[in-house]
């Protein structure tokens, strides 16, 4: 039956086989945002090729470009902020692009700023400090997608988790869910407040071009290509410069996997990325409640139903005792 | 012909007046109410709107920043989690009450069943208040029910059972308010109504209850692991039942308390019972949840984490305001001691909306630095919250002074 199941269901018995394994199904709607039994249906009708072995973990899209920071690289120029900054027309920032006293502190993108670098102390030498770039990461399975209960996300075939201004309330549920504290929020838009995060250059890569930041870079710390080989080159660069890297391909398996991935000379939690988190994607924390919901709707009015007419038989019962007992006392 | 008109008229005009003096005026003249309503609570009330509403109109003039410290790295603060979070599960009182009286048949909780269905339908019409004061874009409030589906999300959950237990609740209470109108036919329709609506009031309840928990399930990373938990949304379901019962008790005291002239003999005189056998109910809530929230610690194996900063808050979470007012509750019930119930009502009333706060602001984002001092809402924000929940008052004051509800209408056999 394994052996069988491996093999692409696309034989005369396929049909079968995809409504057995509906489950894949589900998984691919949860991605592409139809989301609606009427859909799983329509596909199934089609007889799209779905594998019959039900992938448990969407393998995110196959092809997807990505991006590698190699943070021994990054010498905090601040190009990729200036880049970004121009790319995405956001407003000048309060401290011109050159000013290295942004490093004072540390920051988190904004409304304002899609990306921003961090300076941290580099405890192998303190005359090299490390630089660290913020931006979303694009997860494979994003939890803002998953949080979101308008669909203002999407995970795209090119990589780039894509938010929707139009569809959304400003509910904030995204943010709270993000487990890289990344989608910003205007809160000073009375009329029009929006998140506002990377978008991983989505146009640009349509076009054939590389995100601004990755082709600002002057040191070629930021490298753009498909996530695969990203994780390949990730992986010779450690193993060729053993004791240079910690081997630890960051985005690789956090939350599911990122399509943005990092790699590092210092441990991670060194450089404030959470470390704290699971490897599956965090749609998995909550499919089991939500698959309990269904069940729900269908058994408790079945169940207090029935405890409802149960206690009026019993009532009924007492009555009619009641009654006979008149009517005994009535003959005596 | 004109003058018959106009006697008509006339005559309309006198009926719509008496009708609205008896109605609204509760009988009395425009003097009289606004005499009988320069009360002290009512000036400092005054007080708290004065400075509240002018703030709730900016923050739709300006933009949320005007009203809120809410960041990026904490995007919810009071509205949320003391509104909603805090609110809903003090808003079972409506499915708690209805199940207990219709389904299981506890009749002799009659009295006090209207108050509970009404607090119900109050707390979730405010907890959608407090949402549409936070939320970005109010206007869309209705998307996820029409523009876009995210069946993948438990808000979305959430938003659907709302909304449509907000419409049972009314329906489930709108007997007392067909009943102050004096409209019989509707009212039967209504009545008939009662055992469905409850029975969707159960399965709607239960479900965005724990919703409200499972929404946590995404942030691991995010929230302490005392409080996060696989089975968190257990504990909200679980705590929102005796959370139930500790407001039904509470919100009948007060009412007792301050509109004893609303009551009527039924509800005065059958209330300490009702009260002990409520707290009764409280009780074993408790301890069902206490047990719960022990297996929660022992599936994670997190006991090491008791003995740390975040482990004392968490044990007097667990201990000073679930076990102690649950003890309490146990006390007054075996020495049938209604005060005692009360306030131990109180104390549990006390211990969720923390446990709420806990979860939805205090240990969220706990191992971010300077986290503490980031929780700390501005006054904006906590004038805003004490403006909406004055509001809230002053309404269910007023439905309370003029529907029967406290009290059985006469016309009518009870429902």
């Amino acid at each position: 039956m394994t052996k069988e199941s491996k093999q692409p269901a696309d034989g005369p018995l396929a049909e079968d086989k995809n409504e057995e394994k509906g489950e894949s199904g589900l998984h691919m709607n949860r991605r592409v945002f139809l989301g609606t039994v009427g859909a799983i249906g329509g596909t199934l009708l089609l007889g799209r090729p779905v594998k019959s072995h039900a992938a448990e973990d969407f393998e995110g899209y196959p092809n997807s470009f990505g991006l590698l920071t190699d943070l021994t690289a990054c010498v905090g120029c601040r190009s990729c902020e200036k880049a970004c900054n121009e790319e995405n027309k956001l407003p000048a920032p309060d401290k011109p692009f050159d000013d290295s006293s942004v490093f004072e502190e540390k920051r988190m993108p904004t409304q304002k700023a899609y990306t921003v670098v961090n300076r941290y102390e580099n405890p192998k030498d303190k005359s090299k400090p490390i630089y660290r770039k913020i931006q979303c990461n694009h997860c494979k399975e994003p939890a803002c997608l998953t949080s979101c209960p308008i669909h203002a996300y999407s995970k795209t075939p090119e990589g780039a988790v894509k938010y929707n201004p139009d569809l959304c309330f400003g509910c904030r549920y995204c943010m709270t869910a993000c487990p890289f504290y990344i989608p910003a929020y205007d809160y000073w838009s009375a009329f029009e407040p929006r998140i506002m995060k990377c978008t991983m250059c989505l146009p640009r890569i349509k076009a054939g071009k590389m995100t601004a930041c990755a082709e600002a870079c002057p040191v070629g710390a930021i490298t753009f290509g498909k996530r695969e080989e990203l994780i390949k080159i990730a992986r010779e660069r450690i193993d060729k410069n053993p004791g240079k890297y910690v081997n630890h391909i960051y985005g690789e398996y956090e939350v599911g996997g990122t399509n943005w991935l990092y790699i590092s000379g210092v441990p991670f939690e060194q450089l404030d990325f959470p470390t704290n988190l699971p490897k599956k994607p965090l749609i998995e924390e909550t499919k089991g409640f939500l698959s309990a919901v269904p069940i729900v709707l269908t058994a408790w009015p079945a169940l207090f139903g029935t405890i409802y007419a149960a206690l009026r038989h019993r009532e009924e019962i007492y009555e009619e005792e009641k009654g006979e007992g008149k009517k005994e006392e009535v003959k005596k | 012909m004109s003058t018959n008109m106009a006697v008509k008229t006339e005559a309309r005009t006198e009926n719509f007046r008496s009708w609205f003096m008896n109605k609204l005026l509760m009988g009395m003249t425009w003097p009289d109410y606004f005499r009988s309503l320069l009360t002290p609570f009512n000036i400092v009330a005054a007080m708290i709107l004065s400075v509240g509403l002018p703030l709730i109109a900016m923050r739709f003039l300006f933009g949320l920043y005007t009203v809120t410290h809410a960041s990026n790295e904490y995007p919810w603060g009071l509205y949320l989690g003391w509104g909603l979070f805090g609110g809903v599960p003090l808003s079972a009182t409506g499915f708690v009450m209805a199940t207990a009286y219709y389904i299981f048949g506890y009749k002799r909780y009659h009295p006090i069943l209207r108050l509970g269905v009404l607090t119900g339908f109050m707390g979730y019409l405010f907890a959608v208040i407090y949402l549409l004061i936070d939320l970005g874009r109010p206007w869309r409030i209705y998307y996820p029910m029409i523009i876009g589906f995210g069946t993948q999300s438990v808000l979305f959950l959430v938003a659907w059972h709302v909304a449509t237990y907000l419409s049972v609740q009314f329906v489930e209470f709108s007997p007392a308010i067909l009943e102050w109108l004096k409209s019989q036919r509707v009212r039967r329709w209504a009545v008939m109504l009662t055992i469905g609506m409850t029975i969707a009031g159960i399965i709607l309840s239960t479900l965005h209850q724990s919703a409200l928990g499972a929404m946590y399930l995404l942030v691991p990373g995010k929230l302490h692991p005392l409080w996060y938990s696989s089975y968190i949304w257990v504990f909200f379901l679980s705590s929102s039942i005796y959370a139930a019962l500790a407001m039904v008790i509470v919100v009948s005291t007060l009412s007792i308390r301050f509109l004893k002239n609303r009551t009527d003999q039924t509800f005065r005189e059958s209330l300490p019972k009702l009260t002990l056998g409520l707290g009764q109910g409280a009780a074993v809530g408790m301890f069902v949840y206490l047990v719960f929230k022990i297996i929660g610690i022992a599936h994670d194996n997190n006991w090491h984490l008791l003995n740390t900063g975040y482990g004392y808050w968490f044990l007097l979470e667990l201990l000073g305001f679930v076990l102690v007012p649950a003890m309490l509750f146990t006390y007054g019930v075996k020495k049938q001691n209604v005060s005692v119930v009360r306030f131990a009502a109180f104390y549990a009333v006390v211990g969720i909306i923390l446990n709420r706060l806990n979860v939805s602001i205090i240990a969220l984002n706990w191992n971010l630095p300077h986290h503490l001092l980031h929780i700390v809402p501005p006054w904006t924000e906590a004038t805003v919250v004490l403006t909406i929940a004055t509001i809230h008052i002053l309404i269910f004051r007023w439905i309370l002074n003029r529907m029967p509800v406290l009290h059985a209408d006469p016309e009518y056999e009870s429902h």
